[in-house]
């Protein structure tokens, strides 16, 4: 399940909703992203998070089938905010419920690595020095590319 | 009776020209340089890939040259899928230009 949107989430709503009328799920594990206020030694006041409708779902869904495929987990959520968020607010969540917790953390560790270097998201900071697009970090590729090893 | 070869041109002619077209669009730092985020753009014949597509539209020169030039890490999807380069344009295509993504 992915949802983009502009609206906070409420994780612990998210998590009931995975959990309901599933006695087959023994392991949840989830991530939450949230906006610093602090990047590159800048002072962060504003973050605004970009997409590319449609494609973007698409990139996320492929995502969390290649989760699924790899291994034995029963449902992912994914939900990733989009507009005009301020440090301490919520970006991301990611939700990998399954049988067990071994499956379960790697899956979501997985989908975010995956979602950090393949999902079409751009970020801009607002900074006492202006306004200014994030640079991608060869750290997310390096954290990508270790799945593929 | 078959109509002469002359006469379906002139049939043809009648007909608005019907001119090819791709939507590109772009996003982030690429959005803000070229000062849109869409265009419905007329294939020239001479554009066949993605690669050339780019390379097209750097001769507009100013930020498209500068923005779009090899060196720049810019990233292209075709109809909504990551592609490379050599792979093939074609009328009614989505193309978008962006830069790395930054996402979570």
């Amino acid at each position: 399940m992915v949802r983009i949107q502009s609206e906070d989430f409420d994780a612990g709503a998210e998590i009931a909703i995975l959990r309901r009328n599933n006695p087959a799920v023994g392991a949840i594990s989830s991530f939450i992203g949230l906006v610093r206020d602090v990047n590159s030694g800048e002072r962060v006041s504003e973050l605004t998070l970009e997409h590319y409708p449609g494609m973007t779902e698409k990139a996320l869904d492929e995502i969390v089938d290649e989760a699924k495929a790899r291994w034995d987990i029963i449902e992912v959520l994914v939900i990733h905010r989009v507009g005009v968020l301020r440090p301490t607010d919520q970006i991301v969540l990611v939700v990998v419920a399954g049988a067990h917790r071994g499956e379960a953390f790697a899956a979501c560790e997985f989908v975010m690595d995956y979602l950090k270097t393949k999902a079409p998201f751009w970020k801009k900071e607002q900074t006492p020095a202006g306004s200014r697009w994030v640079e991608s970090r060869s750290s997310d590729d390096a954290a990508a590319e270790r799945w593929t090893r | 009776m078959a109509m002469a070869d002359s006469d379906l041109l002139h049939e043809r002619a009648k007909v608005p020209a019907r001119v090819d077209t791709v939507t590109i669009l772009y996003f982030a730092q690429l959005k803000e340089a070229f000062g849109r985020a869409s265009e419905c753009f007329a294939l020239p014949q001479s554009v066949e890939t993605v690669g050339g597509l780019r390379e097209y539209l750097r001769t507009r020169g100013g930020s498209w040259e500068t923005e779009l030039a090899p060196t720049k890490p810019v990233r292209v999807a075709l109809n909504q899928e990551m592609a490379a380069p050599a792979a093939r344009v074609s009328p009614g295509d989505e193309v978008a230009f962006f830069p790395p993504v930054t996402g979570g």
